[in-house]
């Protein structure tokens, strides 16, 4: 740590000069009441750190959250007291389940009004307790500067996740020394034992069926180049979660893509048939594995985590590596052996087959109709390999999961655990102000219309961010479900809105068009992704559509529903 | 089947209810939980006792390391850890009943620490099967009210929890 002299300073100084200290220059937020003191530092401070200002503390925290996706960075949100705080709760959770960095800021009333019911207070450490990883009350000013520092270290260390910090008011207002430091590094990863290794290694050049599965604890950090090579040593295919997603480039032919509820033929028919899966930063999902009970009944399973509650805690698991997952994973590709196995490349090269046939089928039977397969093909044609991916939550993003063509790590941003509707807008603003590229959103009438008031956030930034909503009138996925297992029978699935959204964005002062051709749309996006600055597309789809293959909640892949007339079992 | 775990625990604002509420959160079905400061006030130690599988313990101890004010978490195995509760149990006094709760008293080398004409309290320490014993011995002599305290354990020997 870098030393230098002691300087007198009121509380929200301090957390402006630890936040530029701990390396933070973009914060999002909304100011209120409890924590103007900090805002007004923010003000003096506007050469050296960059606050954006959302429409919503909502918008801030799902902002704060799509920001770190991309960079691997704490993303940072400001708000404050009460309702501000409450407001960043969704934000906060989606940060915790797909195990985000995140260091939240919230003012309280003074001190001395705790407990008071007093205006805009609410206990919010209270109120997040089970959504951080920490939290802090912050009682003494002479305590900040090291909480701060010390909620950095939590967001980042080991697992990442979200971290919040209550100030009340009079400890912003009051004084102590502060002494500058440096950018605090993560608490040391513990590393797997050798012996486990070797056993992990043992299984590995006993298998023949072998499959790496990859999780949000693999992608961006870092492994592709080893995760390929391992799948190449052992003669091996790799599939991913949800969170995985970007880990791999979807041009990769051993990689299958991602496993699961909706997810790709191969990847959940390889689950099913290999006798060795190694789980990289994955915790087994339910929406990735199915009904535990049955997933895999022929495959021995090691994992890899940073998290020892993570080990044994969905399926049961023959060796589990606790700790450094990257150093894990080196450690085995350098002892195990290399390997072939013509026989299951045969088996998973059939299974790629009857998938591709599969979708075949279903775009011969949509004829010219624009379906979702061809939207993302006119994305994954125009876009380039820094081109920013970001959804909201539905149909819209199990299609975006199943086309986009990843081509590198962290450019991805989409709320996998939480699957919270109306995230899109505000990651999809955060990750473009953090990487500077083309960002698109892809949403859902549904989920566009929970937080659509961040466009006036994209406008006011002129931040170039393409809003591709996929408008079938309808809450697509829940009507997916009602279709398949409710008899049809759609309680309050179907729309009926007026919204005109072309009007919506001019009165935002967005660009925007209308398409319900696949060459209107491949058009539309060619202009945007030429235009400085945000732009709508609305994009007319049927309501018919399904996201598929399918497996039925609690089911297995004995279960896949391929095609759309094909009857659910109960 | 019967889990005793220690936990040692800084001593800071909201701890105990972090700990409460991973049990909640986790839907791990807890017996018992005592907290106490210890000769250190910077840290308190809480004994928590748990009634499930290696599953349910494995995956409370692991969750239970992930708390950041959390130091240290350890199982007491049965043999070799040292168990106490304490137990004050108010009792209907009536001429019919107080010579069999002297008695008791005396057996289970209890304590009678409060004395009206109309009810009696007795002070029990013991291992929890000692107490649940003595519950069952005045039960029929008419308890008026029963307070317990829960597990506290230490390991036997020089083993120690905290760092």
């Amino acid at each position: 740590m870098q030393t230098s002299k002691s300087e007198r300073m009121t509380g929200s100084q301090i957390v402006i000069e630890t936040l530029i200290e701990q390396g933070v220059t973009d914060v999002f937020g909304y100011p209120g009441g409890q924590v103007l003191n900090i805002y007004d530092e923010l003000y003096k401070a506007s050469d050296r750190i960059n606050h954006i200002l959302t429409a919503h503390e909502q918008g801030a925290s799902h902002a704060a959250d799509g920001y770190s996706r991309v960079t691997g960075k704490v993303g940072v949100v400001i708000a404050t007291s009460g309702p501000g705080a409450t407001n960043l709760v969704t934000g906060i959770a989606t940060a915790m389940l797909d195990s985000i960095p995140m260091v939240a800021i919230t003012g309280n009333v003074p001190t001395t009004l705790i407990g008071k019911d007093s205006f805009q207070e609410i206990n919010i450490t209270g109120v997040t307790l089970p959504i951080t990883k920490h939290n802090y009350f912050v009682t003494d000013v002479n305590e900040l500067a090291d909480t701060i520092r010390e909620a950095f270290q939590i967001a980042k260390s080991g697992r990442p996740g979200p971290v919040l910090i209550d100030i009340p008011k009079d400890v912003q207002v009051a004084e102590c020394e502060f002494i500058r430091g440096g950018v605090i590094e993560p608490y040391e990863q513990s590393e797997a034992e050798d012996c486990d290794i070797d056993r992990a290694v043992e299984i590995i050049n006993n298998a023949k069926r072998p499959y790496i599965y990859i999780g949000g604890g693999a992608a961006g950090r870092g492994m592709t180049k080893d995760i390929i090579a391992l799948a190449e040593k052992i003669d091996g295919y790799i599939g991913c979660s949800f969170m995985g997603l970007s880990a791999l480039p979807n041009s990769y032919d051993r990689f299958l893509g991602m496993q699961g509820m909706h997810g790709h033929y191969a990847s959940s028919m390889a689950n099913k048939e290999a006798d060795l899966i190694i789980g990289v930063g994955v915790r087994f999902s339910d929406r990735a594995t199915g009904n535990t009970a049955k997933y895999a009944k022929n495959a021995k399973i090691i994992q890899l985590d940073t998290d020892l509650s993570e080990i044994n805690k969905n399926v049961k698991v023959s060796v589990g590596l606790i700790g450094n997952i990257v150093s894990s994973f080196t450690r085995i590709l350098e002892r195990c052996e290399k390997q072939s196995h013509p026989e299951w490349r045969g088996i998973v090269e059939n299974f790629k087959e009857e998938g591709k046939r599969i979708n075949d089928i279903a775009e011969q039977q949509a004829g010219a109709a624009m379906t979702p397969k061809k939207i993302f093909d006119v994305i994954n044609e125009v876009k380039d390999e820094n081109t920013v991916i970001a959804t909201d939550v539905g149909q819209h993003q199990m299609w975006a999961a199943q086309y986009v063509d990843f081509e590198k790590p962290r450019r991805f941003a989409s709320s996998g655990g939480l699957g919270t509707m109306g995230y899109g807008l505000g990651a999809a603003i955060g990750a473009q102000i953090a990487s500077g590229d083309k960002t698109v959103l892809i949403t859902g009438d549904g989920s566009f219309g929970m937080n659509l008031n961040e466009l006036a956030t994209a406008v006011t930034y002129n931040t170039p961010v393409i809003i591709v909503i996929m408008n079938n009138g309808v809450l697509g996925m829940v009507r997916q479900w009602q279709t398949l297992f409710f008899g049809k029978r759609y309680s309050n699935t179907v729309l009926g809105r007026k919204t005109d959204f072309i009007k919506l964005a001019d009165a935002f002062g967005a660009k925007a068009e209308r398409v319900d051709t696949i060459e209107a749309f491949k058009a539309a996006f060619e202009n945007a992704m030429k235009h400085d600055g945000p732009y709508v597309i609305d994009t007319l789809i049927d309501m018919d559509e399904f996201v598929l293959p399918m497996l039925p909640p609690g089911g297995s892949i004995e279960d896949i529903i391929t095609a759309k007339e094909q009857e659910a079992k109960p | 089947m019967r889990n005793v775990i220690a936990v040692y625990v800084e001593n800071k604002y909201g701890v105990l209810t972090r700990v409460s509420g991973l049990f909640m959160r986790k839907g791990f079905n807890i017996d018992s939980l005592t907290v106490g400061e210890t000769d250190d006030p910077s840290f308190s130690r809480i004994t928590i006792t748990l009634n499930g599988d290696d599953y349910a313990r494995e995956q409370l101890i692991n969750q239970l390391k992930k708390l950041h004010n959390v130091k240290q978490v350890k199982l007491l195995e049965q043999g070799s850890s040292v168990e106490r509760e304490l137990l004050l149990v108010k009792i209907r006094n009536t001429p019919e009943n107080r010579n069999e709760i002297m008695a008791a008293t005396e057996i289970y080398r209890a304590k009678i620490i409060d004395y009206t004409t109309s009810s009696l309290c007795v002070e029990v320490t013991g291992e929890p099967s000692k107490i649940n014993a003595f519950i069952e011995v005045v039960k029929p002599l008419g308890i008026v009210e029963m307070c317990r305290t829960g597990v506290v354990a230490l390991e036997r020997g020089d083993s120690i929890l905290k760092k």
